[in-house]
């Protein structure tokens, strides 16, 4: 409810959050205001990449409290599992809609990725000449969207945040992309603003049967719908004004849905149309609109001619951070709120992922564009993360192990982290590539190796990371995704462990034809130039982080798995209360399940002082 | 008795209503009868032809505004109590039962004063009409506000008819307004045509319904369809009743540009001057969209009085038939102006069915909120207050839409799309604007479009979820969100042609700076898309007041 004796801007992660947050739009508005003077396009890129870096150390500053010095009211204490730093500001008092912000173990890190990737990306922009103030300002707007999805805790803000991304990429496509950069453009809009509209139908559908009346005080409080920060009688008084609402309160506050939809009896579950549930159709829409992004076969098609046609820094973006954005809205948003339609479901997900990672295998394989063959890689790859998403509701036939859909989950969010600093790394690579011989060719490739052996050797690297050796960080998420679908289905779990051959298949073929051979034979042979300063800068964090994260990955999981495991917990105990009508008590001793063991072993391996 | 103090009590008796109760609840109205003989006197006499007659009418529809404004006030609670939402509707009738005066009337007398002072301020930048034509101009444009202000608060049949006429000849002049023009004059000709066929239609319909309820004042033809017992009784009443109300909703569907009686509006808009468009996507959509609200609320539902309950459970039937055609209405409205739209190469063609297709999706909301009426009294005047609030950005929007094409038309000397290419490169603060524009009609946030589509799918969502016409609600959101995606290409195109393609070579001047007189009165209007797409939170309570009227 709307009543917030503290104003927001008291609240401690207030300013940080929304600087991280708005900075960027802010910098957009002031670029589009004539300061700069025309013809000074250096000053506006430098003000540009100066914003990323700044938002960049602004999210370090919250993420990683180890650096700065911890203590600061508003950082992110690394290991918890809840929400922190929440920032609770009614906006919109006659729909509850609010500004709600926060960050958890699973949005810190993919802010983090973000912010990251937007400052190499920004010095991937430099040469881009043609229209550069406008550029730069899309640019910037579009980091505020991808940010704001993250962070956002309601789901209209969020909603919000999702659409305001759409414009600028379609612009940054249409205007600085390829020869067939308009088809592409109007491709990409189009099939999210249909995945985004159908989500939209989903959030007003849960939006009318929620009532946050049902929730005890402390879900009102745990959700944030009465703001914890309140004391004593405010407390009180905002907690009975919610019970004794005359007519039902609804919400758009994600954590409150969720705590709704796993709530015994969900007002979610009530049958709807046609038979099916209401969360069945929620969870049907919103996978739907997410799927779009992630993209899953059938509905990848917009991506490959997306980044085909895209700009080098934005292919990176869009391949970084635009694709997890359906990842994370399945686990966010699909998952909690939906938990009945999540298990019933539980094929149609892991399915696609399949299906998806066998897809785009083959497809990448059948490639003769280099930039084509790493689109059609980001699709594989991509089928990972939903396979890992899926198991996590899928273990309702079997016994109950809640560390399977655990490992799943887990693997799920590496293999997102870490495909968005490969892919983004692959992308870039072709792009230094295409700088210099403008083609794509894979055909004709061949020797730049000898031409060019710092790059080479950085770029093979990062194919490697993408390929999923060990030792760099592809491999961790596949390899926890896949053990962990064997539990669900052994046929999902082969077919996954084979797609590995046909990565591996695409990937050296690729090297072999591009970077190997006796010598460069392609047009332009003459313009094969050792990479400048600005690209080592750009290639080489991506290498270290890819070498980083594969060999300590519990970098990573320290920040994700104590999330990621409370929620599958919290999830489990539902799926045993609801839908096999056990006690919910009788969930805690279930991790000890047969076989369990085993897995927990496994994980525990990847999460050395995780938060377990 | 004695007949003649018979006839002294009633002749008190009107002079009361009129004097004390009507007259000062039409002062907005007054106003712009005022102006309008202003505006003819000074034709007549010769010094005072000099006087502006732009700036005359201005000055007439301030006042009226202002007066709009204390009605508005006058409302019980004063405007900003603390709690806005819980004003009451302060529903008066006025002179004797012909016209009511509540939240609405004050709402859209206010939302169309507001956007008078807009109009003619645009048409004094963008130049037409000139000199000479302005008083005839500004005669027409004032009469045809005064008939819609009518619309708003008309509260019988007879009224119904009278208003719609009242807004509906002026603007068959305007639309012939360029004199010299054939494709203006036919324009008019066929809009006038038009015009008098659904008029004609419509005078039937109301004299079947007249005929079977034996009144024609709605309160009372309400009460006498309450009390029928089912619509579908022998002897043919409900029969009549059914074919009355259908040849109503034909002339409302005119003035609503609703398919299937849209024909006109695409040649209208492309035929007149972009001035004319405005004047005629705007205000008489609004209008219209008001009284399509009078008529389906007024025959739909009763006011409180002792047997409110039984009488509304009565009226089920008739809602149920009111709320089947507006939504018919709606989905074929929506799909065919969006799909007509796209084959289109000029912008006010375009710009036409995209009228069209709002007009569309308005009358969803109002579907949703005669649904509701019966179930729920305030998520009915919820879906009031999204349709109120959708009114207000629609002003904006299309008012900035049509300001972008006239103005561009005085520098460009053309209204098709492909002349507007590569307008980047040259003027790209005028892109900019009109980017936003189209980007809010098309509903993706953050722009004052995208929250009206929100409210009005929200309504329509909480029928659903409320049981209200359950299946007919679920078509209009499916038809309304397919709607929105196909409507994406349309607006898109005339963005990509204005910033990917380049310019033509003939191209011999320039657009307008944004810094300019015309470019100011594209900010200002652009301004308002955005920021009621952020702070939309003191503008819906106001809409819901306006909403008050359906609880």
């Amino acid at each position: 409810m709307g009543i917030a004796p503290t104003l927001a801007v008291t609240q401690p992660a207030f300013w940080p959050l929304t600087l991280i947050l708005f900075l960027p739009a802010i910098v957009a508005g002031i670029l589009a205001l004539p300061i700069i003077p025309r013809g000074k396009d250096d000053s506006v890129r430098w003000v540009g990449l100066a914003t990323t870096v700044a938002v960049f150390i602004l999210s370090l500053w919250m993420a990683v409290p180890a650096i700065f010095g911890t203590g600061s009211p508003g950082q992110f204490t690394v290991g918890e599992a809840g929400m922190q730093a929440v920032v609770k500001q009614p906006w919109i008092p006659a729909f509850n809609i609010e500004y709600l912000l926060g960050v958890d173990g699973i949005s810190m890190p993919l802010v983090l990725l973000t912010t990251f990737l937007a400052v190499l990306a920004a010095a991937a922009s430099w040469p881009i000449e043609k229209h550069v103030r406008p550029y730069w300002i899309l640019f910037l707007l579009l980091e505020t969207g991808m940010i704001g999805v993250f962070v956002s805790l309601d789901f209209f803000l969020f909603y919000v945040f999702w659409e305001v991304m759409l414009l600028p990429m379609y612009f940054l496509i249409g205007i600085w992309g390829g020869p067939r950069r308009e088809y592409a453009a109007i491709k990409f809009f189009l099939y999210t603003l249909a995945g985004s509209v159908l989500m939209l139908l989903a959030i007003l559908m849960l939006y009318f049967a929620s009532d946050v009346r049902t929730l005890s005080d402390d879900q009102l409080l745990a959700t944030h719908v009465v703001s914890p920060a309140l004391e004593g009688a405010d407390r009180a008084a905002a907690l009975t004004a919610v019970h004794s609402h005359p007519k039902p309160i609804h919400t758009f506050n994600l954590l409150a849905l969720a705590a709704i939809g796993q709530s015994p009896v969900s007002p979610f579950a009530a049958t709807s149309f046609w038979g099916m549930t209401l969360e069945s159709w929620a969870f049907l829409l919103l996978l739907i609109g997410f799927i779009i992004k992630v993209p899953v076969v059938p509905v990848h098609t917009w991506l490959p001619d997306a980044h085909v046609e895209a700009p080098t820094p934005i292919s990176m973006i869009l391949a970084g951070v635009l694709l997890k954005l359906g990842g994370y809205g399945i686990l966010r948003i699909c998952y909690p709120i939906c938990p009945g339609a999540g298990l019933s479901f539980a094929w149609l997900v892991c399915g696609l992922g399949v299906v998806s990672m066998v897809y785009g295998a083959f497809a990448a394989l059948a490639q003769k564009d280099f930039k084509r063959m790493v689109a059609y890689s980001s699709v594989s790859h991509m089928g990972y993360v939903m396979l890992g998403l899926g198991v996590w509701s899928a273990v309702a036939g079997h016994e109950y192990q809640w560390d399977a859909w655990a490992q799943g989950v887990n693997g799920a969010m590496f293999q997102m982290l870490a495909h968005g600093i490969s892919s983004a790394g692959m992308f870039f690579m072709v792009g230094v590539l295409y700088d210099r011989v403008h083609h794509r060719n894979l055909e004709e490739f061949g020797g730049i190796f000898n031409r060019m052996p710092l790059y080479a050797s950085l770029a093979v690297a990062i194919f490697f990371a993408g390929l999923g050796l060990p030792g760099l960080c592809g491999f961790i998420g596949e390899v926890l995704v896949t053990l962990s679908s064997w539990n669900y289905s052994r046929l999902l779990a082969v077919c996954s462990a084979f797609t590995v051959i046909l990565t591996a298949a695409y990937i050296l073929w690729a090297i072999q034809r591009v970077y190997l051979g006796a010598e460069y034979k392609g047009p332009h042979g003459d313009h094969l130039t050792p990479m400048t300063r600005r690209e080592l800068a750009i290639a080489v964090p991506l290498v270290v982080l890819a070498i980083v994260f594969g060999v300590a990955p519990q970098l990573i999981f320290n920040y994700i798995t104590p999330t990621v495991n409370r929620q599958v917990e919290t999830l489990a105990e539902w799926t045993r209360s609801v839908h096999d009508g056990h006690p919910a008590a009788a969930g805690a001793t279930a991790a000890t399940d047969s076989g369990a063991v085993e897995l927990q072993a496994t994980i525990d391996t990847f999460t050395v002082g995780g938060g377990r | 008795m004695n007949p003649d103090r018979n006839l002294g009590t009633l002749l008190d008796g009107t002079l009361h209503d009129t004097l004390a109760v009507s007259l000062p609840h039409f002062r907005p109205e007054l106003c712009l009868a005022a102006t309008i003989v202003l505006l003819l006197l000074c034709r007549m006499l010769p010094l005072l032809r000099l006087v502006d007659s732009g700036f005359l009418a201005l000055g007439g529809v301030l006042f009226s505004l202002f007066f709009a404004w204390d009605d508005v006030l006058s409302l019980r609670g004063g405007a900003w109590a603390s709690a806005i939402g819980d004003l009451l509707a302060g529903r008066q009738e006025l002179f004797g039962g012909l016209l009511a005066f509540d939240s609405l009337t004050a709402y859209i007398r206010l939302l169309l004063a507001g956007f008078l002072v807009l109009f003619i301020l645009f048409t004094k930048v963008s130049g037409i009409p000139d000199s000479e034509d302005g008083a005839d101009f500004y005669t027409l444009v004032l009469g045809s506000t005064l008939g819609m202000c009518l619309m708003a608060s008309a509260n019988h049949l007879l009224m119904v008819f009278m208003a719609v006429e009242m807004a509906s000849v002026p603007s068959y002049a305007l639309a012939g307004l360029l004199k010299g023009r054939k494709a203006s004059s036919e324009a008019a000709l066929k809009y006038a045509v038009y015009g008098a066929g659904a008029a004609g239609v419509m005078l039937y319909g109301l004299s079947l319904l007249a005929g079977v309820l034996g009144t024609c004042h709605m309160p009372t033809m309400a009460r006498a369809l309450a009390s029928l017992d089912s619509m579908w009784m022998p002897g043919g009443t409900g029969l009549a009743l059914a074919i009355g109300g259908l040849m109503v909703a034909t002339g409302l569907a005119f003035k609503l540009s609703a398919v299937p009686f849209h024909f006109w509006c695409p040649d209208v808009f492309a035929g007149a001057a972009a001035e004319i468009g405005a004047f005629l996507s705007v205000a008489s959509k609004a209008a219209a969209i008001a009284l399509l609200l009078r008529v389906a609320f007024g025959m739909g539902t009763t006011g409180p009085g002792p047997d409110h309950a039984v009488e509304m459970a009565g009226l089920g039937e008739t809602r149920h038939f009111i709320v089947g055609v507006i939504a018919l209405l709606a989905a074929l409205t929506c799909t065919l102006g969006n799909l007509a739209a796209y084959g289109q190469t000029n912008m006010k063609r375009l710009l036409a069915y995209s009228t069209i297709a709002h007009a569309g999706y308005l009358m969803m909301g109002v579907a949703a909120a005669v649904a509701l009426a019966g179930r729920d009294a305030d998520a009915s005047r919820s879906a009031v207050a999204a349709v109120c609030f959708y009114l207000v950005t629609y002003v904006f929007m299309n008012l900035a839409a049509f300001a972008i094409v006239a103005l561009l038309r005085n520098s460009l000397r053309s209204e098709e799309i492909a002349s507007y290419a590569g307008l980047i490169r040259t003027n790209p603060g005028i892109v900019v604007a009109t980017g936003i524009v189209l980007v809010s009609l098309i509903g993706l946030p953050p722009l004052a479009g995208f929250i009206s589509k929100f409210l009005v799918f929200s309504s329509v969502m909480e029928a659903v979820s409320l049981d209200a016409e359950r299946p007919l609600m679920l078509v209009l959101l499916v038809v309304g969100g397919i709607n929105t995606v196909i409507s994406l290409f349309y607006y898109l195109r005339v963005l990509k042609v204005m910033t990917f393609d380049p310019p033509p070579a003939d191209r011999t001047a320039d657009a307008f700076p944004l810094v300019s007189i015309p470019g100011a009165l594209v900010t200002a209007l652009v301004v308002p898309v955005v920021s009621l797409g952020i702070f939309w939170s003191g503008l819906y309570a106001f809409a819901r007041l306006a909403g008050a009227f359906a609880s």
